[in-house]
């Protein structure tokens, strides 16, 4: 695949129709700049702002724009949040949707064929993949990305963390946990 | 169309296995085969939904056993068949043959910082909604050999309206020639047992996406 990518970047190149700075400013924004991390601080964010909260879960992108935190953000974001009753999870069953800008880009797991068809029938097997095992009564939803609204999980703040500033809070918000197939860090797994 | 990549609800694939510390690309090439791919998506030629028809429509063997972006990048390739920017002998030769055709847009390096966000996929309503939030709707029977977005393992199922999302660009029409054609996009949840039976998990909801000419009235 190697010599065949390369080939067509040249062949691209040599007819005008790709700039290489371009793809080289493409992969470094997904190498270094775009990742889960954002979607932390917006997490973390709605753990100590109740309002903020609201807001995000009825317009996450209008929330996270007003948030001031990001120069851009996408369209069609939707922020569903977990409960002591729900758990959430996200999946995308016929492609690889995600919500790239918020998250960076999907872990191979989350394209991969056995977990777009499983995450739909079997997510209470899917999440014991992951090591997460839910209360036998936790209602499970799943949300399909099958247009282009795009899904974060908010999940339930950890219990021995008040009084926390955002930023540290943020360090316990996971790539997974936002997806669903995940919870956060607890206070004495950071740093581990 | 009824491809292989409408994978949900399938058996065989096995366990979720997942990678620690997965860095974002396991290799250079794939990097630069991502990077053509939304450089070449600015061009003004095709959308997503074409680039995802590309891909469903390698042969099913390919794409069950290409990785992510190898399948990238082979969509990619006839993507640029198709609208006659790269020609088959060029991409046997593994060089250009010919010079560039004009394409509508070049992607600046400077430009890419805007790209690493979503436009609106929203379009002005010409209709009103047809369903309402609480509304029961079924998924339609429909297997249309062409682009869509409906997977199979709702079709013919009873589910309801959760959320309406606004007029959206309808996949099925813009892969084939039809422009927009924005329709009413609604969040439709099914409860796990009406799609997997009786016997299956009772605290599971699935919901998708569902344009309104997915729906009918039950």
């Amino acid at each position: 695949m190697q010599l065949r990518v390369r080939a067509l970047e040249s062949i691209l190149t040599e007819k005008g129709y790709v700039e290489p700075a371009a793809l080289d400013a493409i992969v470094e924004a997904y190498e270094t700049k775009v990742g889960p991390h954002r979607g932390a601080q917006v997490v973390a964010r709605a753990w100590v702002d109740p309002q903020f909260k609201d807001a995000l879960v009825k317009d996450a992108t209008a929330a996270i724009a007003a948030l001031g935190m990001f120069e851009r953000v996408s369209e069609h974001i939707v922020a569903v949040a977990n409960t002591p009753h729900l758990h959430n999870i996200v999946v995308c069953t016929l492609c690889s949707c995600y919500p790239w800008d918020m998250l960076g880009l999907p872990p191979v797991w989350y394209k991969s064929a056995p977990y777009r068809s499983r995450a739909v029938s079997d997510p209470r097997g899917v999440l014991q993949d992951f090591g997460l095992a839910l209360a036998p009564d936790t209602e499970i939803r799943v949300w399909d990305s099958t247009a282009e609204t795009r899904f974060i999980v908010v999940p339930m703040r950890p219990a021995g963390t008040d009084g926390w500033s955002e930023d540290k809070l943020a360090r316990l918000v996971t790539r997974n946990c936002m997806i669903g197939t995940g919870l956060p860090l607890r206070p004495e797994e950071l740093g581990k | 169309m009824n491809g292989v990549h409408d994978m949900g609800g399938m058996h065989g694939f096995g366990p979720v296995v997942e990678e620690k510390d997965e860095p974002p690309f396991h290799e250079k090439w794939e990097g630069r085969a991502y990077a053509m791919h939304r450089a070449m998506g600015m061009a003004g030629l095709w959308n997503l939904d074409m680039s995802r028809y590309a891909q469903e429509t390698l042969p099913a063997h390919v794409y069950l056993k290409s990785s992510y972006y190898e399948r990238w990048s082979r969509g990619l390739e006839k993507l640029l068949l198709q609208f006659g920017l790269v020609s088959k002998d060029e991409i046997a030769a593994q060089r250009s043959l010919a010079p560039g055709k004009p394409i509508p847009r070049k992607l600046a390096a400077a430009d890419v910082p805007k790209i690493l966000t979503r436009s609106s996929y929203e379009r002005p309503a010409r209709t009103p909604a047809r369903f309402r939030v609480g509304d029961r709707v079924r998924a339609r029977n429909i297997n249309p050999p062409t682009h869509t977005r409906l997977p199979r393992y709702v079709r013919g199922h009873l589910g309801t309206v959760e959320a309406i999302r606004g007029c959206h660009v309808f996949p099925d029409s813009v892969t084939t020639g039809k422009g927009d054609d924005a329709q009413w996009l609604y969040t439709v949840v099914f409860d796990g047992r009406d799609l997997w039976g009786p016997q299956s998990d009772p605290t599971v909801k699935v919901s998708v996406e569902a344009w309104e000419p997915y729906l009918e009235t039950p």
